[in-house]
């Protein structure tokens, strides 16, 4: 290896992908290759929802990981810190996905490096756009990888919700947002119980009410794995940064969840 | 026919090292120590935007003196290495040894091969799990394993016996902050908050360890 030194012409700037490509060519130069789409089952990831509350955004996704029929992976994370202030949640195929969070963040933190400065959270939600725009041709074979970004706006104090399509349109919601395949149950359980200003708390409930849902309707989502303990991820982004709720917590809301269902039933 | 015109290289190289020496003693000082916490980095720098400590990665801090632009350009190069190496890798497998080789072997050719060689002096210093380590790369490529304390600049000398002087194992970051400034400044001058540049990798401030120390902050430290 040697000093990656560029003269300024050719200089990439903070552009990480962009030095990929001129010292190794990374994961992109993989990126090219065939055209239909492929003949074995892709491991999949589903459900992903974000919605703000009072103080800024929660994420939560469910585990489960599917290729075609199968349950590939129980214990899948799907939330991920994109840097200090932003999360970043993947539904589709999972290892791009994967590895468009990888260098997602890896960016983020280049880019804070070599300028000095953060990057504006409009601006990282740009940057994703263009990971998700190169990733359109995969997407074409199959491949797609839909993400869900969120974060905490710190220059005007608000949580901030970016929603992606497979040819990277990304556009804000105003409130909620939530994707993959039970993408759609869940946004129907959290419109029902937003409000403005939701404090963290039913914030908290109503993610995991949302997921709960989700998974009832849709195969691909998992919900609650009470005997292996597996339980969904939580992560809150507010002005003190990113902190994934800790598992004992999501899995006692659960438990309020299930009982609280158990007693409406209850004749 | 004519003689091309001789210069022994003893000569070209006394030049070139000259004039090295000469652009980096233009600049002002920079001192490195560890403490109970980890690394401190003290550099005499009164602009609060063109940084001679930065991060590198995780655990890797860089220091530089001499002509910014060229300094600036190996930090850019420093920070690119270890991302590349990150991604490519794993967070883990990025060091600060080989780090202050390529910069060393950079320097090295940049000055037996260049007509100007670059008037920088480097640090590299890194929070190990075992031992810190500080690595001082001067601008012919020479480097340096500095234990304890380290440097940099034309008055490199001086500083060195007033930091030696001083220096204790594991005092706190007040502590170190106050005798590093008083070795930069010497027994004719004080260096205030706004006349320093502070940074510390330290332990417990997760997995990124790099901090820059606000002016406010150090004032009270310095107090």
């Amino acid at each position: 290896m040697a000093l990656p030194l560029f003269p300024p012409e050719s200089d990439p700037g903070p552009d990480f992908v962009g030095l990929l490509r001129l010292t190794s060519g990374g994961s992109e130069a993989a990126a090219r290759a065939g055209e239909t789409t492929p003949p074995f089952p892709v491991t999949h990831a589903t459900t992903v929802v974000a919605l703000r509350y009072a103080d800024g955004v929660i994420m939560a996704g469910d585990r489960r990981a599917t290729a075609g029929n199968i349950i590939a992976h129980h214990a899948m994370d799907k939330v991920f810190p994109a840097d200090r202030f932003s999360a970043v949640a993947i539904a589709g195929t999972a290892g791009m996905a994967i590895e468009m969070v990888r260098i997602f963040q890896v960016q983020l933190e280049h880019y804070e490096k070599v300028e000095g400065s953060t990057l504006s959270l409009e601006g990282k939600a740009n940057q994703l756009a263009q990971m998700v725009r190169q990733h359109l041709p995969m997407a074409m074979q199959g491949l797609a990888v839909v993400p869900l970004f969120a974060g905490y706006d710190t220059a005007r104090g608000i949580g901030r919700i970016f929603n992606y399509d497979v040819t990277g349109g990304h556009y804000e919601d105003a409130d909620f947002q939530a994707t993959g395949s039970g993408g759609r149950d869940a946004r129907s359980t959290i419109k029902l119980g937003f409000r403005e200003g939701l404090p963290l708390d039913e914030a908290l409930n109503l993610a995991i009410k949302s997921l709960y849902d989700a998974a009832d309707e849709d195969s691909a989502t998992g919900g609650p794995d009470l005997v292996r303990g597996i339980y969904p991820v939580i992560a809150v982004v507010d002005a003190e940064g990113y902190r994934q709720v800790p598992d004992e917590e999501v899995a006692e809301r659960f438990g309020d969840l299930i009982a609280r269902l158990q007693a409406e039933r209850a004749p | 026919m004519t003689m091309p015109y001789y210069v022994a290289p003893e000569q070209v190289m006394k030049d070139r090292a000259e004039y090295a020496q000469k652009g980096i003693a233009r600049g002002r000082s920079l001192v490195a120590t560890t403490y109970d916490a980890g690394i401190a980095i003290v550099a005499e720098n009164p602009s609060r935007s063109l940084h001679k400590i930065s991060e590198i990665y995780d655990r890797i801090a860089f220091g530089g003196v001499g002509k910014y632009n060229e300094y600036d350009q190996l930090r850019v190069a420093g920070v690119r290495h270890a991302d590349t190496k990150g991604y490519a890798y794993s967070r883990e497998d990025v060091d600060a040894r080989s780090l202050a080789n390529l910069y060393a072997q950079y320097l090295g050719n940049v000055f037996t091969h260049e007509m100007k060689p670059l008037e920088v002096e480097i640090l590299v210093a890194e929070l190990g799990t075992e031992g810190d380590q500080m690595y001082h790369i001067a601008y012919e490529g020479t480097i340096t394993d500095e234990e304890h304390y380290a440097v940099l600049g034309g008055d490199a000398e001086t500083i060195t016996e007033r930091v030696a002087a001083a220096w204790q194992t594991d005092w706190d970051l007040a502590g170190a902050l106050k005798a590093a400034t008083k070795a930069l400044a010497g027994p004719d001058r004080t260096l205030g908050a706004g006349d320093l540049e502070v940074a510390t990798l330290s332990r417990g401030n997760g997995r990124r360890t790099f901090r820059r120390v606000s002016e406010e902050e150090l004032a009270q430290l310095l107090a």
